[in-house]
């Protein structure tokens, strides 16, 4: 079962409330351990991140740390938004022993199935 | 015990049922994406890779940022010609997850190449480039002569 159907966010009021958010583009992965998950988030650093589970959703938000703006700008292409992207988790994940991790921008998570759901092989007695 | 049997084999059966019908849902999902989301992803897919960056100017410097997130320092490379500058590097696809199933895959793998011509003549020994949180920042100061310079003007 894919984890990770996302929901769609454009309608929650929430989001009509803030300002418009950037979708971080992402990776996501089945082993039989569980699922991990890559998003995309330059500029975001670990006191940026704001990871919330709330039943089965999990939501990803990522605070930009927008240092000083270096002079005038000449030519823009980056969008200085935060990034927020929900997702619906796999009721086998164990949500207890989700872990996170940032590195160059780049946020992994780790969703560790639950014991009793991963396959295991069983032995045939003689 | 006969009715054990049976009652297996038409699970088994099922299975690859399943199995569509989620491909199928995934078929969905994708169908309804944000469409502005794809269009930029459809885009790219043409061109490959092209990190946004944005330049800044003040009277000391010309600053360029560009977001490369996942990126490891010696795989990017930055290069000035001709009052131009290129800043290049590739993302090599990490088998991490070997034999793992793949459900989404929209992070770029492979090689990025960007130019932009600069608005002013660069000091290229004093160039410098800091990798922070996925954002390549390069510091590149002017010439001492493309300084705006004040004049003093004595009254005599």
């Amino acid at each position: 079962m894919p984890t990770t159907k996302e929901r769609q966010t454009t309608t929650t009021a929430n989001n009509a409330r803030r300002e418009e958010y950037v979708v971080p583009e992402v990776n996501i992965f089945e082993t039989k351990d569980g699922y991990v998950l890559e998003a995309e988030m330059p500029g975001v650093n670990k006191q940026g991140l704001e990871i919330t589970l709330e039943g089965n959703e999990i939501t990803i938000v990522g605070h930009r740390d927008n240092d000083s703006i270096p002079g005038e700008l000449l030519f823009r292409e980056r969008r200085l938004a935060d990034y927020r992207r929900v997702f619906e988790l796999d009721p086998a994940i164990e949500t207890s022993k989700i872990s996170a991790k940032t590195d160059q921008g780049v946020l992994t998570l780790t969703l560790p199935k639950s014991e009793k759901v991963k396959p295991r092989k069983i032995r045939v007695d003689d | 015990m006969n009715y054990l049997t049976r009652w297996q084999g038409h699970e088994v059966a099922n299975w690859p049922v399943f199995g569509r019908l989620n491909s199928l849902r995934d078929e969905l999902d994708r169908l309804f994406e944000p469409p502005f989301e794809a269009l930029t992803r459809s885009s790219q897919l043409l061109s490959g890779w092209t990190p946004a960056l944005d330049v800044y100017e003040d009277k000391d410097n010309v600053t360029v940022k560009a977001e490369v997130p996942g990126m490891k320092r010696e795989e990017i490379e930055v290069s000035l010609h001709d009052g131009a500058l290129t800043i290049s590097g590739e993302r090599k696809n990490e088998n991490k997850h070997e034999g793992a199933e793949v459900y989404r895959s929209e992070r770029f793998v492979g090689r990025f190449q960007r130019t932009v011509s600069l608005p002013s003549p660069i000091a290229s020994d004093k160039v410098k480039a800091q990798y922070k949180d996925g954002i390549l920042t390069i510091t590149l100061p002017k010439t001492e002569e493309a300084k705006p310079r004040q004049i003093d003007v004595s009254v005599s």
